[in-house]
C-alpha cells in the first residue's frame, strides 16, 4: 500500500536500533521496558495519529503542544476546583479542542491561509489561554486518576500494558484504518496531491480541511487527558515543543512533508524509535538526556535526505508498460 | 452508457458567445456546434480563442454574453465540476489527476464502492480494471498514477470523465505529449466513444491529426468564428488559409521593391545552427536595415528558432558569427552582450514586471546589461524613460504609472523601449501584434519600419501573414520544426506563404488528388 516502503525503512531502522541496545543492555529486550515505552510516549502517538493525517493533507499543526497543555490545566481545574465530574470534564475538553481545530480548518480554507501562519496563531492563543486559567501546577487528586493508572493488563515477562498505552494503541490502529480503508482517507491523500485538482475531481475540500485539523486537534486533547493521567496533574507549561516531536515522529514516519505520502503505522514507529533512544539514554545513566534531541535531529535529516532522494526517484519518467492492447 | 440521441442530432449549442477581459475582447459572438457521435477539430492559432471558448462553455470564466444548449436545454454551469455534473467534462493537456493516489483511486475518488463505511478495495480495483479495458488498458490499477506513462494518465482521465457519464468530452491537446503508437490507442478510444454517442471537441495544432480524426472542423481566429467545414471537402490549403489569412487580398510587401538589400551588411549569421529534437538545423542571414519574417503555424519552430537565435536556448550544432566574428550563444546574457534584443510571445509573464513603472521597466534591460556596480541614475533613468516614452507615443505619457495599468499596445511599446534603450543591434520579437487592438497594430508595424530604416536588423515572428507580408524583407517559412522556404522580394505574398505551408511532397499529391 501507498506510503508502506518508507515507513517498512523506519521499522527496519527501529529493529536494529532495538537489536543494537539490546546488545549493549540486554534487561532492554523485555516485556517490562517496552511496556514502559508504549506508556511513556501515549500522549505522543496520539497525537501524532492526528499530525498524520494533517501532513499527508499538505498542512502543519503547530498547535497541538499548546491543546494538550490547555487541556491538562482545564481538565485539573474542572475536576479539582470546579468539582465538575471528571468524565464531564473530559468531554466538554473535548468539544473545546474539536471545535478549536475545526475553526482553524475554516480559517485556513475560508480565508485561503498558510495553516502553517494559522495554526501558529492557534498555539499562542491555546498556550496563553492555559495560562488564563492557570499559572501554576493543580495537582489531580479524584480516585478515577489512581484507578486509570493503577490499571494494567500484566504482559509474558511482568511487563505492565497501562490503560494510557492501551488507548494509544486502539487510536493507532483506529487512525490507520480510517487513514487506509475510509473514504474521507483517501480524500486526505487527495488533498496532499493538489487541493485544486481534489476540488475539481469533486472532492469538498473545504470540508475535508475542516474536519482533518478537528481531527488533530481532537486527537491533542485526547493526549492531554493522557498526559494528565500520566502525571496526575494540569500545568500550563506542559508540552511545550511537543508539536515539533510531532512532526519529527511523523516525518520519520516516512511521511512526506510535502503531502500525499505516508501512514498511520509509519509514524507510530517513528514514535518508538524516539522512545528507544530516550529509554538507551535512561539506561548509559552518563548521558545526558538532551542526547535525544540530537539523535532524533540527525534522525530527522537521514529520513528527510531520504525521502528527497525517493521523490526525486519518482520524478524520473519511469515508464511501465501501458498493455495497450487495442 | 444510455444513447438514446440520435446520432446526427445536435448535442452541444453555442450561440453568440463573447468574452472580454479588460480591454482585449478574447471572444466575439461565436458560435459553436457540437453533434452527438462525431469528433469536431477546434482549430486556431495561439490567442484564437480556443482555450477561452473551452473555458467559457466549462463555466471556468462567467461569459458576457451568449448561450449554450446541451441536448437542447441551456446550461450555465459555474464551475467545472458543475459542468461536468452536466455531462461536459474536459480533459487538459496536463493531466488534472493526482499522481499520488492509485489509478483505482483516481477512477473513483469520491464515490468509492462502500460497505459499512469501508472502501471496498477488492469491487474498486475490479471495476476500474473493467472500466480501463473498455479503452484497451490492462494494467495494475493499484499502483499510483504517477508511475504510469502520460498516455496511460489521459486514457485514464478520460475513462474517469466518460465514467462521470459525461455526454461531451473536450480533449486540449490530448497528443502533444505522446508518441505515433499512443495516439493511435487514443484515436481508437475517441472514435469507439464517438460511437456511443458522446460528442467530442478535439482541440490540437497537429493537422495531420485532424485530417486522420476529426468529422468536421471549426476554425476561430482573433477571437471570431472564420467558418465551421466538412473535413472531408476541406483542403489543408483552405483549411490554413482559414487559420491565418485575415482577408484574402494578396497584398505583396511594400517593402520588398522599395529597398534594395542584398547590398546590406551581414549583421548575424548561423550556418547549419539547430538543436536536436528543438529545430532542424537552418542556415539564417541577418542584415541591417532589414526585417526577416517568420511565418508557420504554431508548432513549427518559429518561437524555438527565436530563442535560438537570441541564446535563450543552446544550440547543439552549427555556428553563430556576430558582424563576422564567430561566437558563443550559451545563455540569454550572451545574447545582451552580442547586442541582441528578444521581446517574448508572453508579454506578461515573460516580458513586463507590471508592478514596476513604465520608467523601470525601460531602464531593466540597460541596467542588467552595465551591471548592478554601476547603477544609472535616477536623473539618466528619467531622460532615458522620457526620451523613449516621446519617441514611441507610449500612453498615457507619465512614466511613473505601474506598467501593469497601461494598455497591451503601449505594454508591448514598453518592452520595445527597454531593448532600444540597449542599443541593440538585433532585435527578435515574437508576436509583437498579439492581443492589442487595431489602431494599436498599425503603430507598431510603423516602428518596425523605422526602426528597420535606422539601421537595425529584426527577426519578426507573426501568425498576421498579411502583417508580415507588409513588412518583411525576406519571409522565412518553417513545417515541423524546419525552415522549408525562403522568399524574398517580389515572392512575398500571403499566397506563397501558405502553399509553402501547406506543402510538402506528400500533402502536395494529396491535396492534387482532392
Amino acid at each position: 500500500m501507498k506510503g508502506l516502503p518508507p515507513a517498512l525503512i523506519t521499522a527496519l531502522v527501529l529493529v536494529a536500533g532495538f537489536a543494537l541496545c539490546a546488545m549493549q543492555f540486554p534487561n532492554i529486550a523485555s516485556t517490562r521496558v517496552v511496556g514502559n515505552l508504549l506508556t511513556d510516549n501515549a500522549f505522543l502517538g496520539i497525537v501524532a495519529t492526528g499530525m498524520t493525517f494533517v501532513i499527508i493533507s499538505g498542512g502543519i499543526d503547530l498547535s497541538v503542544g499548546s491543546v494538550i497543555g490547555f487541556t491538562t490545566v482545564f481538565v485539573a481545574l474542572a475536576i479539582e476546583r470546579w468539582g465538575v465530574p471528571p468524565l464531564v470534564a473530559f468531554v466538554a475538553v473535548l468539544a473545546l479542542s474539536a471545535a478549536f481545530g475545526a475553526a482553524m480548518g475554516a480559517v485556513i480554507h475560508v480565508f485561503d491561509l498558510p495553516p502553517f501562519i494559522v495554526t501558529l496563531a492557534g498555539m499562542f492563543l491555546a498556550r496563553g489561554a492555559s495560562f488564563l486559567l492557570s499559572t501554576e501546577s493543580v495537582p489531580i487528586t479524584a480516585p478515577v486518576y489512581s484507578t486509570v493508572s493503577d490499571f494494567a493488563l500484566r504482559m509474558p515477562g511482568g511487563g505492565r500494558l497501562t490503560a494510557v498505552a492501551i488507548i494509544m494503541l486502539v487510536i493507532v490502529i483506529g487512525g490507520a484504518l480510517l487513514l487506509h480503508l475510509t473514504r474521507f482517507g483517501a480524500n486526505v491523500y487527495a488533498l496532499g496531491g493538489s487541493r485544486a485538482t481534489a476540488s475539481l475531481m469533486g472532492v469538498a475540500v473545504g470540508k475535508m480541511t475542516v474536519k482533518i485539523y478537528m481531527l488533530s486537534s481532537l486527537l491533542a486533547g485526547i493526549a492531554g487527558i493522557v498526559f494528565s493521567f500520566y502525571t496526575s496533574a494540569g500545568y500550563s507549561l506542559s508540552a511545550v515543543g511537543v508539536e515539533l516531536d510531532t512532526i519529527a515522529a511523523v516525518v520519520i514516519g516516512g511521511t512526506l512533508l510535502t503531502g500525499g505520502q505516508g501512514s498511520v503505522i509509519g509514524t507510530f514507529l517513528g514514535v518508538l524509535i524516539q522512545g528507544l533512544i530516550q529509554t538507551y539514554i535512561n539506561f548509559d545513566g552518563t548521558l545526558s538526556s538532551w542526547w535525544t534531541k540530537i539523535a532524533t535531529g540527525v534522525l530527522l535529516f537521514a529520513f528527510i535526505a531520504l525521502q528527497q532522494g525517493l521523490v526525486a526517484l519518482a520524478r524520473r519518467p519511469v515508464r511501465k508498460s501501458a498493455g495497450a492492447t487495442s | 452508457m444510455e444513447n438514446s440521441l440520435d446520432p446526427a442530432s445536435t448535442l452541444l449549442e453555442v450561440r453568440g458567445i463573447s468574452k472580454s477581459f479588460g480591454a482585449v475582447r478574447a471572444l466575439q459572438e461565436v458560435d459553436f456546434t457540437l453533434r452527438a457521435g462525431e469528433i469536431h477539430a477546434l482549430l486556431g492559432e495561439n490567442g484564437a480563442g480556443k482555450s477561452t471558448l473551452i473555458k467559457v462553455v466549462t463555466g471556468v470564466f462567467p461569459r458576457d454574453a451568449g448561450t449554450v444548449r446541451l441536448g437542447g436545454e441551456e446550461v450555465a454551469p459555474r464551475s467545472a465540476k458543475a459542468a461536468l455534473q452536466a455531462g461536459i467534462a474536459t480533459v487538459y493537456q496536463e493531466v488534472n489527476l493526482l499522481p499520488n493516489l492509485s489509478v483505482a483511486q483516481n477512477l473513483f475518488l469520491d464515490r468509492q464502492p462502500m460497505r459499512f463505511g469501508i472502501v471496498r478495495e477488492g469491487a474498486m480495483r475490479r471495476r476500474a480494471k473493467a472500466l480501463l479495458a473498455d479503452f484497451g488498458l490492462d494494467i495494475d490499477v493499484a499502483a499510483p498514477l504517477g508511475s504510469y506513462s502520460v498516455a496511460v494518465q489521459h486514457v485514464t482521465a478520460i475513462a474517469r470523465a466518460v465514467d462521470l457519464s459525461a455526454r461531451v468530452l473536450i480533449l486540449d491537446e490530448p497528443t502533444a505529449s505522446l508518441d505515433r503508437h499512443e495516439v493511435e490507442v487514443l484515436f481508437g478510444i475517441m472514435r469507439q466513444l464517438a460511437k456511443r454517442g458522446i460528442g467530442i471537441v478535439f482541440v490540437s495544432h497537429f493537422l495531420d491529426q485532424v485530417y486522420e480524426i476529426s468529422d468536421r472542423i471549426t476554425v476561430l481566429r482573433n477571437g471570431r468564428l472564420v467558418g465551421e467545414r466538412e473535413t472531408a471537402s476541406l483542403s489543408r490549403l483552405e483549411l490554413i488559409r482559414m487559420m491565418l489569412g485575415r482577408e484574402l487580398a494578396e497584398t505583396t510587401s511594400a517593402r520588398a521593391s522599395a529597398t534594395e538589400h542584398k547590398a546590406r551588411e551581414i549583421c548575424a549569421s548561423f550556418e547549419g545552427y539547430g538543436k536536436a529534437g528543438y529545430v532542424a538545423p537552418f542556415n539564417l542571414e541577418l542584415r541591417h536595415g532589414e526585417v526577416v519574417g517568420l511565418a508557420g503555424l504554431l508548432g513549427s519552430g518559429r518561437t524555438e528558432t527565436a530563442r535560438l537565435v537570441f541564446g535563450a536556448e543552446r544550440a547543439d550544432r552549427g555556428q553563430a558569427r556576430v558582424e563576422g566574428a564567430s561566437v558563443r550563444l550559451q545563455s540569454p546574457r550572451d545574447g545582451v552582450r552580442h547586442g541582441f534584443g528578444y521581446c517574448p510571445e508572453e508579454r506578461k509573464t515573460d516580458g513586463i514586471v507590471a508592478e514596476l513603472s513604465v520608467r523601470e521597466n525601460i531602464v531593466l534591460a540597460l541596467q542588467a546589461k552595465r551591471g548592478l556596480h554601476r547603477p544609472l541614475s535616477r536623473r539618466e533613468q528619467d531622460e532615458i524613460a522620457r526620451r523613449y516614452v516621446k519617441m514611441l507615443d507610449i500612453r498615457p505619457s507619465d512614466p511613473e504609472r505601474p506598467v501593469g495599468l497601461l494598455s497591451g499596445g503601449n505594454q508591448q511599446k514598453v518592452l520595445l523601449a527597454r531593448w532600444l534603450a540597449t542599443s541593440p543591434r538585433l532585435l527578435v520579437l515574437d508576436e509583437p501584434t498579439r492581443g492589442i487592438d487595431v489602431g494599436a497594430h498599425a503603430e507598431i508595424i510603423r516602428l518596425i519600419r523605422e526602426l528597420c530604416d535606422d539601421g537595425l536588423a529584426l527577426l519578426v515572428i507573426s501568425s498576421e501573414l498579411d502583417e508580415i507580408v507588409t513588412y518583411s524583407d525576406r519571409v522565412v517559412v518553417l513545417r515541423d520544426r524546419a525552415h522549408v522556404e525562403e522568399l524574398a522580394g517580389e515572392a512575398i505574398d500571403v499566397g506563397n506563404i501558405l502553399a509553402a505551408i501547406a506543402a510538402d511532397g506528400v500533402s502536395l499529391a494529396r491535396e492534387g488528388r482532392a
